[in-house]
């Protein structure tokens, strides 16, 4: 386990053992794990396992206790938020986390400011530069909103719109700045079965220009998007693999269903590979 | 009737500067969540520091021009030095705070220039227009009001809805972890929402002063008409606030003329009251799910 897995000058972002206490609750415990360009990294574990605690931490919403972040061969000491979509780290949150009273099409504008290129002064003297530089936001979040397929919401306020399309728009949010690095936590929470089979394929098209990190409780999803999977039980990383290998392990089992029923699915499934 | 039309004109110049300072209390509302209670304080300084230029340099421009350089700069140094640590605690902190910091204003006001009210020169005549004959309640000077007002009303909207800078700063207001984590540098955005704001009110200290004259309290009334007009207009919007302006600057204009100017303050609270009572999102909100 730990640190074994591809090759360290693969990976484009990695975590040392991450160790994060809340009070006396360990809530990541020695977390490692790599993770290359272009690949999709699925983290799944039971609820309370620490997975969106570990999204916290490499947000910098939460300062772990001891471990570090590595982005692209470098040690991150300290996650400064604003910093992240300038190194290209995006995220979206569990539900959706769009702003109210900003147009679908102005969401996407807030997540494509890295691109800007204006000072305050000339934009609040409304200088000319700062008006196409506007309009080129304007049109990098149309592009982005057209390749989900939510450009026609563009002018409508987030809570007009149905949550699947609010997902989406969150989505573009997060991808109009071409990040490196997504991390999407629950992307298919309040989708039905359809949607859920269209967000797989749109992550399947994101793979190999961007790594994606997946965490989701839908097991569909997990299973069709991702190339590697890293199972978190109560912070502590019990197994990591590809898929299939991981859903056969038996700590996974057990940390899922319990101790006996994963025996016995366990061997249920060793019986079905004969 | 000759008398409704000057009551009518007087109001809307008059509207026109609790408008003023209206936007700048929605633009700290709307870039921190606070309700900036030195605001008061901080344009009776500035006004001062113009009083000051004026009278040694005999140019109104110039005095008007440093007010307003003065109102952008300690906006930013209020945010950045005081409000800074009690933006992410309770509200009732920074309630606090900015009374405590109009207190201090008020007291270094009166040992810097005295407490004695002094006069302010208008940017223009304030001789009432000729029609006709007479002279109607409305002056050169009361254009020049309504004008700057409707003017920075109108610079503030196209700030807000057509610039990325202005798209920040919203971003900034209503969710500031997401905006942070998508790159914006949610504590400038404060910074610049509170000298944006200082800077407006500096304004309406400025345009108001020839009226009521400066001293340490002499613009405390002044507040709390900006405050009901902000109200009014639902403390969220910058349009809703110089709409707010004019309608209690009408309503406190036939107030003062029909039954007497004792009753102003008093009508003014009255409708502040009703209001906060009535419709606490201000008179334009729509329904509105409230958090408890």
């Amino acid at each position: 386990m730990g640190d074994e897995g591809i090759p360290s000058r693969d990976a484009v972002f990695a975590a040392h053992s991450l160790t994060v206490r809340f009070g006396g609750i360990t809530a990541l415990d020695a977390v490692s794990f790599e993770i290359a360009s272009g690949e999709v990294l699925g983290i799944i574990g039971p609820n309370g396992a620490g997975k969106t605690t570990l999204f916290n931490v490499i947000c910098g919403f939460v300062q772990p206790q001891s471990g570090a972040l590595e982005w692209k061969g470098r040690t991150l000491t300290k996650v400064r938020t604003d910093r992240l979509a300038r190194i290209g780290i995006a995220r979206t949150l569990q539900g959706v986390g769009l702003f109210p009273r900003l147009s679908a099409l102005e969401n996407v504008m807030v997540g494509a400011q890295r691109f800007r290129g204006v000072g305050v002064a000339s934009a609040l003297l409304g200088l000319p530069r700062s008006d196409r530089d506007e309009r080129a936001l304007r049109k990098r979040a149309l592009a982005t909103m057209r390749d989900l397929e939510c450009e026609d919401v563009a002018d409508r306020l987030p809570q007009t719109l149905a949550f699947p399309v609010q997902k989406r728009v969150a989505l573009a949010r997060a991808l109009v700045g071409e990040p490196q690095l997504l991390l999407l936590d629950e992307p298919a929470g309040g989708l039905g079965v359809d949607e859920v089979r269209e967000l797989g394929e749109r992550i399947h098209a994101l793979r190999g220009s961007m790594a994606v990190m997946l965490v989701e409780h839908r097991m569909d999803l997990v299973m069709s998007a991702c190339d590697r999977v890293v199972v978190l039980d109560f912070g502590r990383v019990i197994a990591q693999g590809d898929p299939e290998t991981v859903k056969r392990d038996p700590q996974v089992l057990e940390a899922y269903l319990g101790r006996e029923a994963g025996e016995s699915v366990a061997s249920a499934a060793a019986r079905e590979d004969t | 009737m000759t008398r409704f039309i000057d009551l009518t004109l007087n109001g809307i110049s008059t509207g026109a500067v609790y408008a003023a300072v209206a936007l700048a209390l929605v633009l700290t509302w709307r870039a921190t969540r606070i309700v900036n209670f030195a605001q008061g304080g901080m344009l009776m300084i500035t006004t001062f520091i113009a009083s000051s230029v004026i009278s040694t340099s005999g140019s109104y421009w110039l005095g008007f021009a440093v007010a307003l350089v003065c109102g952008l700069v300690l906006g930013a140094v209020v945010e950045r030095a005081l409000m800074r640590r009690v933006e992410s605690g309770a509200p009732l902190n920074a309630v606090i705070v900015a009374l405590g910091l109009l207190i201090l204003l008020q007291a270094l006001a009166g040992m810097i220039w005295g407490n004695t009210p002094r006069s302010f020169p208008p940017a223009f005549s304030i001789r009432g227009y000729d029609v006709g004959g007479t002279h109607v309640l409305f002056a050169p000077n009361d254009t020049f009001t309504v004008l700057v007002v409707i003017g920075v009303a109108a610079g503030l909207a196209a700030l807000f809805r057509g610039t990325t800078i202005g798209l920040k700063m919203r971003a900034a207001a209503f969710q500031p972890e997401v905006a942070r984590m998508l790159g914006v540098r949610v504590g400038r955005m404060f910074t610049l929402g509170w000298a944006l704001a200082a800077l407006v009110g500096s304004l309406a200290g400025l345009l108001v002063a020839p009226a009521v004259f400066v001293g340490p309290n002499q613009f405390d009334p002044i507040l709390i008409f900006g405050f009901t007009a902000a109200v009014l207009g639902g403390l969220d919007s910058p349009v809703g606030a110089v709409v707010g302006g004019v309608a209690l600057g009408l309503v406190l204009s036939y107030v003062s003329g029909y039954e007497g100017a004792s009753l102003v303050t008093l009508a003014a609270l009255v409708i502040l009251i009703a209001v906060l009572m009535i419709r606490p999102g201000g008179l334009f909100s729509s329904t509105q799910e409230r958090r408890v």
